[in-house]
């Protein structure tokens, strides 16, 4: 290896041909990887790569079916999480492993403490904390409540957390995921100091950008194989993009949009806290052929704005109109009758029903419907031609439409439920968080799905915590932060900076509460 | 050790690991039956003798089998949308108290008329007592296993108090008992002389409408769909709370039955030991069957069959019929295990 940089420092961690097979699935196909002391490696990857996979058997969670691994040159006993720990791997997962009702200090020294022990030594827990916490820039309160803590404060715990336990290698599977701008440069700030202090990381990420800014080396991983390995400095974008998906992806231009008239409206909504806040008083237009984007941190009421569209959240106060007819009653099946297509937050909760079929999952919103039912009897076969349509149109990849849909990946799943929210051409369509979680293919995928519906005049309202997304995508944006609206900008209007100010919640008084005025 | 879902389970890894589940718990019953001093073989040998060794036995097992296949089905009906109706022993007497209160010449008219109109009624006696613990679910989100469970208690003690008090059979020397009722209340005998009745056709044929109502219509879907996620059938519109309600009449309608065809098929009476149990059983059968409406016969005929097997046997070995109870309750346990197996593998690091 020509790597000469790379052989002054000591490796730290070393994969070697690590195999894993679930059935017929490849998930891991002989990946090896190596990490320095003091690197910051990513992990890059379209979902059902195997990156959580390989992570998985690394920490001892799997057993892979071949390959080992090698911590500072010592053999890791495979499928044990203990000797992983003990190995000094720390790891944060995307979901937080927190206990909710104890203390910042309580959830660090969990597990930490011999079972046999008259009393915790608080006091030396909590000046060790507090030191990592000076020393990393992981400011977090070690007496407060996890549930009073943010999402990006819960973070620094599961990272002090790991750096308490004598981590030397820690592993963030997508932590960007939940942050603010700012909460993430603080993030990459803190890893900045992590390597600097010798510890190594390994960033797993699907976010190109990202990991152009925080890491020293890639590892791109496409269909459980090892797709290229890249230094930061010899690479771009474009080029690791490439070796994601195997091909070359047009970063599509979305044309100006041509507003009609107002298809949907709240006006001064109000509802119960639900998912985070409630909202507090929002109204709100959606245009025809217009997408409207709302950015905002999860749980400033984006849960509740949803819910209340879709029908599942009744207003306490203020009403909803659809073209131009106020709603007495809104239900999913209101919404339903009167072709507003909802793209749910949450696939596996909400969106779809895992144990059942792709068909009995497609028709769940029309099966009462002359096309798929008479005299309150099915016509299956009816449903297994509309199923296959939708499989087809929307390229879903699965073994038939007998199959059940918890089988499937993130991005077929979403593609299904794309196809059945669009079935029918829906003229006021809710894409709540259409693309988490989804690999860039795929992405690119829904956003020109929801471009095109735009095009034939739907009236679409993107809600997104993913910034990037917003700016791409929306004709409008409008900021949501503790159950209000920011006044709407027009596409460019507002610098990333400026979004960021106001989704901090800065600025909310001046504006008040938007309507289409501005 | 852990569990890794499985993709999917092929119907010969289903099918062998139920026969596998059953064996085990025929070794652990016949470790029992040793305990007891007799030869295990000998006695299985007997079980299955007294189960279907002679037209006598076959006969008093698709009897014994009749109102398990009636709550087995009121069971998976219900499991099917997740709701836990521990409480089919309840809709069973309340279905036999409708039948004695029609049947025993309240009305009179041809049994063309009368046996539907007894139906009805009985299974509206059944459902309405599920509907309550059903919308304290739905309004209040108390939970069903309770109210379900208490509610076998308090209707129990009151069937007790009618059998002491206004149904009592005045001719009946004092005893808890109601009258027996009309012969047009009456399910005809199957076989002249034996035991057998009519009830055990409508079980079938039960069996067969709930099957078609699963699989092909709406309502099926819906009670499915409910079932395995509540929050996304409410989001694509389909209505829980009315999907629960209309599940709650029909697995109290099909419970009650089973009431109905014990007193107007076998007993002509209502007794306050009408039912051994049946509507707990009936639970034991449904998950045997795992849920599926059909394989609710096939196990209600063989949970009957370990159940008149057993009597049997005690009379000619000297093992107590009790080992039939945990004979039923060890297969169960097997098979629920059986059954994650089926779902997940399990990794021996």
């Amino acid at each position: 290896m020509p790597d000469t940089a790379g052989d002054e420092a000591e490796t730290v961690l070393r994969l070697a041909g690590i195999t894993k097979h679930f059935g017929a699935l490849t998930a891991n196909d002989a990946i090896s990887l190596t990490l320095k002391r003091g690197e910051v490696v990513a992990l890059l990857g379209e979902n059902g790569a195997g990156k959580t996979t390989l992570m998985n058997i690394l920490f001892g969670h799997y057993t892979a079916d071949a390959g080992r691994i090698e911590v500072e040159g010592r053999p890791l006993p495979a499928g044990e999480p203990r000797a992983a720990l003990a190995a000094g791997i720390g790891m944060v997962h995307q979901h937080f492993t927190l206990a909710e009702q104890m203390s910042v200090l309580d959830n660090i020294v969990l597990g930490t403490q011999r079972l046999f022990r008259p009393r915790l030594d608080r006091r030396a827990a909590r000046t060790r904390i507090d030191r990592l916490a000076r020393d990393y820039g992981l400011a977090v309160d070690a007496q407060a409540q996890i549930k009073d803590l943010s999402v990006g404060e819960r973070q620094r715990v599961e990272i002090l957390k790991a750096l308490y336990r004598d981590a030397r290698i820690l592993i963030l599977d997508e932590p960007t995921a939940v942050l603010t701008p700012m909460e993430c440069e603080a993030l990459f700030a803190t890893l900045k100091k992590l390597v600097a202090d010798g510890l190594s990381v390994i960033f797993i990420s699907h976010k190109l950008h990202e990991v152009m800014a925080v890491s020293d080396r890639v590892v791109v991983l496409r269909a459980g194989a090892v797709a290229g390995t890249r230094a930061i400095g010899e690479t771009s974008a474009q080029d690791l993009a490439h070796l994601m998906v195997g091909a070359e992806l047009a970063q599509d231009e979305v044309a100006p949009a041509t507003p009609g008239p107002v298809l949907f409206a709240l006006a001064n909504a109000r509802t119960r806290s639900y998912g985070g806040a409630g909202l507090n008083g929002v109204s709100l237009e959606l245009r025809a052929g217009e997408i409207t984007g709302l950015a905002g941190i999860s749980g400033n009421g984006q849960a509740a704005l949803a819910a209340a569209i879709a029908g599942t959240l009744p207003l306490s106060a203020g009403t909803i109109s659809i073209r131009g007819e106020t709603m007495a009653r809104w239900s999913p099946r209101q919404a339903l009758a009167r072709r507003l297509g909802r793209i749910p937050e949450d696939r596996h909760a909400t969106g779809m029903i895992g144990d059942m079929s792709v068909t009995e999952n497609v028709i769940s919103e029309g099966y009462r419907s002359r096309r798929f039912s008479r005299l309150g009897i099915l016509d299956w076969a009816a449903a297994a031609a509309f199923a296959r349509q939708i499989i087809a149109a929307y390229d879903v990849k699965c073994p038939s439409e007998e199959a059940r849909v918890r089988l499937l990946s993130g991005g077929n799943m979403q593609k299904l439920i794309l196809g059945r929210a669009l079935d029918g051409d829906p003229e006021v369509i809710l894409a709540s968080q259409p693309t988490r979680g989804l690999d860039v293919g795929a992405v690119a995928y829904v956003h020109r799905r929801l471009v095109e519906a735009r095009d034939r005049g739907a009236a679409i309202l993107l809600i997104s915590e993913d910034l990037d997304e917003i700016q791409a995508l929306s004709d409008r944006i409008i900021v949501m932060s503790q159950g209000r609206l920011s006044a709407p900008s027009a596409r460019g209007a507002r610098s990333q900076r400026d979004l960021g100010i106001l989704m901090a919640g800065h600025g909310f008084d001046e504006h008040g509460s938007a309507s289409d005025a501005a | 050790m852990r569990l890794e879902p499985r993709a999917a389970s092929s119907l010969t890894r289903s099918l062998s690991l139920t026969v596998l589940a059953l064996a085990a718990a025929l070794v652990f019953a016949s470790l029992l039956v040793m305990a007891a001093g007799a030869n295990p073989l000998t006695v299985f040998w007997l079980v299955a003798k007294g189960a279907a060794g002679s037209q006598f036995a076959a006969l008093e097992t698709l009897t014994r089998a009749t109102p398990l296949i009636f709550t087995g089905l009121a069971v998976a009906v219900a499991f099917r949308a997740k709701l836990w109706n521990i409480g089919a022993e309840a809709q069973l007497y309340m279905g036999a108290v409708m039948t004695v209160v029609i049947g025993t010449g309240a009305v009179t008219i041809p049994a063309y008329g009368l046996i539907p109109l007894i139906m009805m009624a009985a299974m509206l006696a059944g459902a309405l007592v599920l509907l309550g613990p059903a919308l304290l679910k739905t309004r209040f989100g108390v939970d069903e296993v309770v109210t379900t469970l208490l509610l076998n208690f308090i209707v129990i003690l009151f069937v007790s108090l009618l059998l002491e008090g206004p149904l009592k059979d005045p001719t009946g020397l004092g005893w808890p008992q109601s009258e027996k009722v009309i012969a047009e209340a009456k399910l005809p005998r199957l076989i002249k002389g034996k035991r057998l009745h009519f009830g055990f056709v409508l079980a079938l044929v039960a069996a067969g409408i709930i099957w078609f109502i699963m699989k092909k219509t709406v309502l099926g879907y819906e009670m499915r769909a409910v079932g395995h996620n509540a929050e996304a059938a409410r989001f694509a519109g389909i209505p829980v709370n009315r999907v629960l309600a209309k599940t709650a009449l029909l697995s109290g309608g099909l419970a009650a039955l089973a009431g109905f065809s014990e007193v107007a098929g076998l007993k002509g009476n209502l007794t306050l030991d009408l039912s051994p149990g049946y509507g707990y059983t009936g639970i034991v059968v449904a998950m045997l069957a795992m849920l599926h409406p059909l394989g609710v016969v096939i196990a209600a005929i063989f949970v009957a069959g370990i159940f008149v097997g057993a009597d049997a046997m005690s009379r000619s070995a000297n093992v107590p019929s009790y080992i039939a109870q945990v004979m039923v309750a060890s297969a169960l346990l097997a098979m629920v295990t059986a059954m994650m197996l089926m779902r997940y593998r399990i990794r021996w690091r």
